[in-house]
């Protein structure tokens, strides 16, 4: 540790000493435990009442709820180990996650399908604190890429026991989704299949034009401005423009129509996602392929490897790591941009978003966005893990 | 053999490498030197043909390298560079079985291959044979690179100034490996260097290039006592002359008979060496010992008499 630390210390134990961020997670902490915990409404949209932690849970949990957060208030305010935090930090927030599901239970009245309960600000600030914790603490931790997998399995299992245990089953995403489960596994299916779909097919299509791009200069430039023009289309405006083209082919191709192809829907999202998608891959493509030493090429070809070996044993092996994050990066810009599918009848979990909207249903929007949001992030982790294992073996 | 017949290569309107004939004799080190962009890289690239020449022929033990597919005629041709290009993804061992692997041997026998190259390179086995290129340091990268290039055998070594990268002390140690597996191999070897002491250290024949001209090719003793032009006398430095003239040859090529007192001199140390070793320990001779032995003596006058310009 530095010397100012040190010296700062002295007399006092190490763990005693404030921690600087840990002061920013108490501040937050504090303004959540004052602000309400879980909010009330009579039905979904009328406006709601607050109600604090001592009201919205029976004594004795609030009282638990409390020691949890207790202990992760201190793991963050002192300089304590950071797996030490990292324990203190899980604690509150399953501390946080059960008892917000038993607030709802607690709050609804015996019987009453008209009646909601969501979280209020006081617990999402709550759990902003803490994840903050959690995180720093994770951080610091350093954890390699087969753990950082494992805990995002640890969580995503925790959170379906949460589900199937039915501890949430009476807060209002839930009650949401209770009235339209069957919809939400469709519009699921239908956003993991633009999501996915667009970056399958723009790995397909923009690898080999980075690997073109890269061999023959000339098409580099005219490929990299045309997709730079396409990035700086507003995305509502990409999915707008396709329509009349769209509309256009399915009129006037034979078996177009028969293929799916129409003005709107799923066909001008997927190719509006998978416009965008094109850019970073090919780029990403020719930079690692660029990285890649010039020696060991040269080597290659002096050893007599053939222009496949070459390509295949070399070349793309060594340039895999960055167009892995070529793949990482439009996996989660295509997570999130798939919601705005639904404005052209694309479907995907934009449809609660929209539908939330036009409703004024918070509820509604967050059963459409805590989804993509949770997707977005379980897909960043396992592909930085992934990047990291292909490219740990080399690294310098 | 290596026979290189009027070669020439263009790029953009300027010879690069201008109707250049130079031949290298079976089992010889030919060690090509010139200032930076005289051509070498160019010419020895042409031998492996990873550079097409404009025109002039090559041949390879009589047979024109023309007819010969790029990829056979590379497999059966040593290749080390500097930079070394060793696969960074790829393990010492799997680096080294390059050229085995793309001529389809046998696993035992590249395993067989690998261990002994790498016992030969002073590196153990057990412990090199699966380490990343990264996890080693700059000397057994360059011992790794040059036993890739000698993994299928070759009768012919290209080396593009292999040991640029090198301290002066992993330098020494690198050249003195090369020149045991050269002798052991009898390798025909054509080096790349911008460096006068290691082509005279090493070369058989010396090939001198200027702006693409190969102005002179001759063994290091003629370099030094009759250089070609005034550009090769430069290269070798006047007056280094006679210091590099004791360098090429050995302490025991001159031993005479007689008795001197001080500490022996070893046989097989360079002329040059034994010439600092009187300078330094004010001797006007030293006895000579081989094996343990006193076999005679070498004396300032001697020495000052194989440092003039021979005629
Ligand atoms: N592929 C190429 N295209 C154009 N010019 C080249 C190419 N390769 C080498 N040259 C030019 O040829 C000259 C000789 O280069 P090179 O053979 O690498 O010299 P050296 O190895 O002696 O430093 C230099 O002027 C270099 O710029
Ligand atoms: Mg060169």
């Amino acid at each position: 540790m530095s010397v100012v630390r040190t010296a700062k210390a002295a007399g006092r134990p190490n763990w005693l000493v404030f921690d600087k961020l840990g002061v920013l997670i108490g501040v937050i902490a504090a303004a959540g435990v004052m602000l309400p915990f879980a909010l009330f409404r009579a039905n979904r949209i009328v406006a709601g009442e607050g109600r604090g932690l001592a009201e919205a849970l029976p004594s004795v949990v609030s009282a638990v709820l409390i020691g949890a957060l207790v202990i992760g208030f201190m793991g963050a305010l002192f300089r304590v180990a950071p797996s030490v935090k990292l324990v203190a930090g899980v604690l509150a927030l399953i501390g946080l996650a059960i008892s917000i599901g038993w607030s709802a239970r607690y709050l609804t009245p015996p019987e009453d399908t008209l009646a909601r309960v969501s979280p209020a600000g006081g617990f999402w600030l709550l759990v902003l604190a803490f994840a903050l914790l959690v995180a720093d603490a994770l951080i610091r931790l350093r954890p390699g890429p087969w753990l950082r997998i494992t805990a995002l399995v640890t969580v995503g299992v925790a959170v379906a026991l949460l589900l199937w245990s039915g501890t949430w089953d009476d807060l209002s995403i839930l009650r949401e989704y209770a009235n339209r489960a069957p919809a939400f596994w469709q519009e699921a299916r239908a956003h993991l299949v633009l999501a996915f779909g667009s970056v399958a097919m723009a790995a397909f299509v923009g690898v080999p034009i980075g690997v073109l791009c890269h061999k023959l200069q000339a098409f580099r430039t005219v490929v990299l401005n045309g997709l730079n023009i396409v990035q700086t289309i507003p995305s509502i405006a990409l999915f707008g423009l396709l329509i009349a083209p769209l509309a256009w082919v399915a009129a006037n191709v034979p078996g177009a129509a028969a293929l799916g192809i129409s003005g709107i829907g799923t066909a001008p999202a997927m190719v509006a996602l998978f416009a965008y998608s094109l850019l970073p891959l090919v780029s990403n493509t020719v930079v690692g392929l660029q990285a890649v030493p010039a020696s060991a090429v040269d080597a290659a070809k002096g050893m007599g490897m053939s222009g496949s070996q070459r390509f295949f044993g070399i070349e793309l092996p060594l340039a895999f790591p960055v167009i892995l994050t070529g793949i990482r990066i439009v996996l989660v810009q295509n997570i999130g941009l798939a919601t705005i599918a639904a404005l052209i009848g694309g479907g995907g979990f934009g449809v609660f978003v929209f539908q939330g909207i036009g409703q004024t249903a918070m509820d509604l929007v967050l059963l459409g966005t805590v989804p993509t949001v949770a997707l977005s992030f379980a897909a960043a982790v396992v592909l930085d893990a992934l990047v990291e294992l292909s490219s740990v073996r080399r690294r310098r | 053999m290596i026979e290189i017949e009027d070669v020439t290569k263009i790029y953009e309107g300027t010879a690069v490498v201008d109707r250049v004939t130079l031949t290298i004799q079976p089992h010889t080190i030919c060690a090509v030197v010139g200032t930076s962009g005289s051509g070498k890289t160019t010419l020895v690239r042409m031998i492996n043909k990873l550079v097409e020449p404009s025109s002039g022929a090559i041949r390879i033990d009589g047979v024109d390298i023309a007819g010969i597919p790029a990829f056979q005629l590379r497999r059966r041709i040593g290749y080390a560079i500097q930079g070394l290009g060793l696969f960074p993804h790829r393990t010492v061992g799997q680096n080294i079985a390059t050229v085995p692997k793309l001529l389809g041997w046998n696993r035992g026998r590249i395993r067989d291959r690998v261990e002994e190259l790498l016992d030969l390179f002073g590196l153990d086995p057990e412990e090199f044979r699966d380490r990343m290129p990264h996890e080693l340091s700059g000397g057994q990268q360059q011992r790794v690179g040059v036993a890739r290039a000698l993994a299928a055998g070759p009768n012919i070594l290209l080396m593009d100034e292999p040991f640029g990268a090198l301290d002066p002390l992993i330098r020494a140690k690198a050249q003195e490996d090369l020149l045991t597996i050269q002798r052991r191999f009898g390798t025909t070897i054509m080096l790349v260097t911008h460096d006068m002491n290691e082509a005279i250290h090493l070369g058989d024949t010396i090939a001198v290039m200027d702006k693409g001209r190969l102005l002179q090719a001759a063994p290091p003793r003629t370099i030094i006592a009759d250089p070609a032009t005034p550009f090769v006398a430069e290269l070798i430095g006047t007056a280094e002359r006679p210091f590099r003239l004791l360098s090429l040859a050995r302490v025991s090529d001159h031993a005479e008979p007689g008795q001197a007192t001080g500490e022996p001199i070893d046989a097989d140390r360079s002329l040059r060496d034994a010439y600092a070793e009187l300078l330094w320990s004010g001797r006007a001779a030293a006895p000579v010992r081989r094996n343990g032995d006193i076999v005679g003596r070498i004396s300032l006058d001697q020495l000052a008499r194989l440092a003039a310009r021979p005629r």
